[in-house]
């Protein structure tokens, strides 16, 4: 069934959708369980791009592959996966890995070692290096949905990222803008993973103009909880 | 001491001046390798009494140009305003002597001329010194300089401006060992600080000659506040009531300056005053964010005698002489005794005529303030310059400018930062950690040993390691980061009335005013009362309404503290009803209304008032102890709050009072326990809350950002690409939350923290404050909002409140949505 699938039902363990026959269930860390795959969906971690950006003198804190990968270990102990898909863009660059004997090496080897990993490859990692433990994929179809990096207008329904989507909201506090996941009958765009990734506004046109149809929700990412608003609210027109 | 040489007496004669005491002690201290602090109000000579040493010496023509004399302004424009004035008598007196100026304006091939082939004085900036140090042939440049000129230093010195600029003194100080120098200041209260400034610290304590232009010689000047047959505004800052009455003045006068606080508040006024320019006034704006050449423009026109009024901001409060100015129009609040004079002193700059200044009061705590100003004033109060610490995050850009332009050893690096007054206390280990950061970040975590910016050579000296770090370092030097700006539009809801249609674009705003804004509230932009829509698409959406007194966009550069004499002097009037009589009869209207609806605070007592207002609870308290120590008290007041869970969405302070808007219903808390209040307002809040406070607070985000650009964690411009400074904001944030967490003891959170405690600063103010008022605190639960609360709450520079609230807000406004599209 497709069209209105934002469930009415908010907890504070997130919120469930539907994606084709897949059903979805939006976690607030930013995460995707998939619970007939046993399947966690994580997108765009963009593992060391301090380093990346150190290579070229700008120092950030060398913490972020750690603080990423210990928020991924917590999800994955809460929902308890057998199968960890990472969405492309893990890697800021294909040629910086963790560090090995690095804290986050560690984790990453310890996630390996506990569940199997889909590497989907993406813009900033379109070659996986043979030593990272799991398989590496183009794409990866579940059912009839289809788990890519990049949206694709093929008409199949899709779970992608790349985007890094958040929005803006005009509340009585204010306007609050926070990472969120963006989803229609079609298509579920994931947000960034990644601590230190920047975030595109979903009224941007490289979102925006992907097509959203009127039971589109985004789904703001508070700090405990999830909350659905109709996409063509937060959207302008010129 | 000698006599003067015989080309300078010849040109005084001529002139029909004769040497002024000061200008000669300014002589005897240069003839005597004095370095030396000029304090002198406007209009007395001050920059012929720098320069006149210079001159002297370069009387003899020189075998071999070679820069001699340095002088540097805080503003482009008073350099090269200098420049001009002061080829006049150079030329007249026959030196065979070139006088440049170098700003960010001066064509790159001049600026390139002028390292290898340099003028005998050159005329610059803080961080074009700064530039020109961190080039390779720096030494040989400055080899041979023997005087340096800081103008304005009261200006420069206490800021992170300064403390840049002490570095660069210390570093010509070693490139030139008998370098003199002379700093030129308006009256300060305690000179010392600057007296130590000027000079080397290196060998023990060390204090420039102090040189006092003697009192006597500048009149009093005619100081009144403008009285007003109009409504005077509850709030406020466009002194639109009054424009027809600054207009008669500006036609009674020859040349006027108008000065007002903000960019805004200029551009709105001189909106205000063409409109009502009938009689074809030549009426001129400035300020600093206008168009360079427009600016030079104006100031021609105000030179040539071409203009009869000048609205602007304080790019002309500092000491540029650009015409026969004879009436100075302050609107609004001075903020300080000092500054008020400064602003005083732009008219008559012949000091036996008096100089005349009028005081246009835009709200009406201002009236409070400007008769506050004025008594202050007449009683020769001034402001201090306090001292300071350097800061750190401009440690480290300058230790790495000093590694671009030549490899240095550690120890010597390290002695002659200490020579800078700012650093002269620097420890060895903060010394260590700022080097660590600029060679490869400094993290605990040894990850980037492999990126290293800087590396050793053979003899163990530090040297950048390559080319692209040297330009990087030249793109991005500065201690002035922008505000990340917001586009504004018109436009209107359409539809279901929440999807924003837009359309014209109308310029730009900061964006953290935008993020206080709720739809609905109004502010002034581009001269029209805007009421905001709302965001879309990281753009400000905005119609036009006819609101009156809305609130006035904040720009960064244009909000001035209220010094604590004149909120000394403030409170002191508000708690004499015999001083009501001098005030306006509007003023003592509003306080008599304020003393039958509510209460006035005692001068020992501290009034709270609580009421609802909207959907928000309100809570507002009279402290009267100046906008920093509110801002403190603000942001530990809702961490308070937020821990009773009343909700709080973010506090406002403003010189006079502090208000706090939450969701929960404080009025009821206060009525419900009678230990609510006292217990808010514990003095223990200046322990673990204090702390815990600026780990999360949006200062301490901006601090950091702040820190992070000047020290060069980021980069606002990077070779080949322009940063868009949305995507700074954005990251910074995100690394600040990283590195908290990771490393905590970083040394840019230690520069960030000191960066936020002293812009928090009056702790101890706000401390006695807390200390005298226990057991006064004198509650008023109201039903609406009180006369005294309304200013208060049309206040500019809203603090958010990172709480519950937010997330519970989200969740509130996503539920109603759905509800409205019937999910």
């Amino acid at each position: 069934m497709r069209g209105a699938l934002a469930q009415a039902r908010v907890e504070t363990s997130g919120i469930e959708c539907r994606l084709g026959a897949l059903r979805v269930a939006l976690d607030p860390s930013g995460a995707a369980f998939l619970p007939d795959e046993g399947a966690l969906v994580v997108a765009d971690l963009h593992l060391e791009k301090s380093a990346a950006f150190a290579r070229f003198g700008q120092m950030l804190p060398p913490y972020d592959s750690l603080a990423t990968l210990q928020r991924l270990e917590a999800a994955v102990n809460r929902l308890r996966p057998e199968r960890l898909v990472l969405l492309g863009d893990s890697f800021h660059r294909a040629d910086l890995l963790p560090l090995s004997g690095s804290a986050a090496a560690l984790t990453l080897a310890r996630l390996a070692g506990r569940l199997r990993l889909t590497w989907i490859t993406g813009n900033h990692d379109p070659q996986h290096p043979a030593t990272l433990p799991g398989e590496s994929l183009a794409h990866l179809d579940l059912g009839d949905v289809r788990l890519r990096h990049e949206p694709e207008a093929d008409g199949r329904p899709e779970i992608v990222g790349h985007l890094h989507p958040a929005a803006r909201l005009s509340t009585r506090a204010g306007l609050q803008r926070r990472r969120c996941f963006l989803a229609s009958g079609e298509r579920l765009l994931m947000p960034a993973f990644g601590c230190l990734t920047g975030a595109l506004d979903v009224t941007d046109a490289p979102i925006r103009d992907l097509g959203w149809g009127a039971e589109a929700r985004a789904y703001l990412i508070a700090r405990e909880a999830i909350h659905a608003v109709p996409f063509h609210a937060l959207a302008a027109r010129r | 001491m000698a006599d003067l040489p015989e080309t300078i007496t010849r040109w005084f004669a001529a002139k029909g001046w004769s040497l002024r005491a000061h200008q000669r002690a300014m002589v005897e201290k240069a003839h005597a390798g004095q370095s030396a602090l000029l304090i002198a109000p406007t209009g007395a000579g001050k920059t012929l009494a720098g320069f006149l040493p210079s001159l002297i010496d370069l009387i003899e023509p020189r075998p071999i140009r070679r820069l001699h004399t340095l002088y540097i302004s805080p503003l482009k424009a008073l350099a090269v305003d200098v420049a001009r004035n002061l080829e006049t008598p150079a030329a007249e007196m026959g030196l065979p002597i070139r006088i440049e100026t170098r700003t960010g304006d001066t064509p790159a091939s001049r600026r390139a001329r002028q390292m290898t082939s340099p003028p005998d004085i050159l005329l610059t900036t803080p961080e074009q010194l700064a530039l020109m140090l961190a080039h390779p042939q720096a030494s040989k440049l400055f080899g041979a300089l023997k005087r340096l000129i800081v103008d304005e230093i009261h200006a420069v010195a206490p800021n992170k401006r300064g403390d840049l600029l002490a570095l660069g003194l210390a570093r010509l100080r070693a490139i030139a060992p008998g370098l003199v120098t002379a700093g030129l200041s308006a009256t300060v209260a305690e000179p010392d600080d600057l007296r130590r400034w000027l000079t080397g610290q290196g060998k023990g304590e060390n204090l420039a000659d102090l040189v006092l232009a003697a009192p006597e010689e500048a009149a009093e000047p005619i100081l009144t506040m403008l009285e007003t047959a109009e409504r005077l505004p509850w709030a406020g800052h466009s002194a639109r009531h009054a424009i027809g009455e600054i207009y008669a003045e500006i036609c009674k006068a020859k040349l006027s300056l108008v000065f007002v606080n903000t960019r805004m508040q200029a551009e709105y006024l001189f909106q205000l005053l063409w409109n009502e320019n009938e009689a074809g006034k030549r009426i001129a704006l400035h300020h600093g964010s206008l168009d360079v050449s427009q600016r030079r423009r104006v100031e021609a026109a105000m030179a040539a005698g071409q203009l009869d009024a000048v609205v602007c901001t304080s790019t002309l409060d500092l000491g540029i002489d650009w015409g026969d100015v004879d009436l100075v129009i302050n609107v609004g609040a001075p903020k300080g005794a000092s500054r008020l004079l400064q602003r005083i002193g732009r008219a008559n700059h012949r000091l036996d005529e008096p100089s005349r200044a009028l005081l246009v009061p835009s709200n009406r705590f201002e009236v409070l303030e400007c008769r506050a100003a004025i008594e202050a004033a007449f009683a020769g109060e001034q402001d201090a310059v306090t001292k300071r610490a350097g800061a750190l995050d401009v440690l480290a850009q300058h230790v790495m400018g000093m590694l671009v332009a030549e490899p240095r050893d550690e120890a010597g690096l390290l002695a002659e930062i200490r020579d800078a007054a700012p650093y002269a206390d620097l420890s060895d280990e903060d010394f260590a950690k700022i080097l660590a950061f600029v060679i490869d970040g400094g993290y605990a975590l040894r990850a980037y040993e492999r990126f290293a910016r800087v590396k050793r050579d053979r003899e163990g000296r530090l040297r950048v390691a390559n080319a692209r770090i040297a330009q990087s370092y030249r793109m991005n030097i500065g201690t002035i980061v922008e505000a990340t700006m917001l586009k504004v539009h018109l436009g209107k809801p359409t539809g279901s009335g929440k999807t924003l249609r837009f359309g014209r674009l109308l310029g730009e705003v900061e964006e953290y005013f935008a993020e206080g804004l709720v739809p609905g509230d109004t502010f002034i932009f581009g001269g029209e009362v805007l009421q905001f829509e709302g965001l879309a698409e990281d753009r400000v959406i905005v119609s036009r309404t006819t609101a009156r007194d809305p609130a006035v966009p904040s720009y960064a550069g244009g909000k001035f503290p209220l010094s604590t004499h004149l909120a000394r002097r403030v409170r002191t009037m508000l708690a004499t009803l015999a001083e009501w009589g001098a005030l306006p009869e509007q003023v003592s209207a509003w306080l008599e209304l304020q003393r039958q609806k509510s209460r006035l605070p005692g001068p020992e007592d501290l009034l709270v008032e609580t009421f609802p207002r909207g959907d928000r609870h309100y809570l507002v308290a009279y402290p009267f102890e100046g906008r920093l120590a509110h801002q403190t008290l603000g942001m530990l007041l809702t961490r308070r709050l937020e821990r009773a869970r009343l909700k709080p969405l973010g506090f406002v302070a403003n010189d006079y009072a502090l208000g706090i808007w939450m969701l929960g219903d404080v009025s009821a808390e206060a009525k419900r326990h009678k230990s609510f209040l006292p217990e808010l307002f514990a003095p223990d809040m200046l322990g673990d809350d204090l702390e815990e406070w600026l780990e999360e607070s949006a200062l301490m985000k901006r601090s950091f950002r702040y820190c992070a650009v000047i020290a060069g964690l980021i980069e606002r411009r990077f070779p080949g690409m322009e940063k868009k400074a949305r995507a700074v904001t954005m990251s910074t944030d995100l690394i600040f939350d990283v590195l908290r967490r990771h490393e905590p003891d970083h040394i840019l959170l230690k520069a960030a923290r000191a960066d936020a405690a002293s812009a928090l600063l009056d702790l101890r103010r706000l401390s006695d404050m807390l200390m005298r008022v226990r057991g006064r605190i004198m509650h008023h639960g109201l039903k609406q909002v009180s006369p005294l609360s309304v200013p208060i709450l049309l206040e500019i520079g809203k603090e958010p409140v990172y709480g519950e609230a937010r997330d519970a807000a989200i969740g509130e406004e996503a539920a109603r949505l759905m509800e409205e599209i019937g999910a």
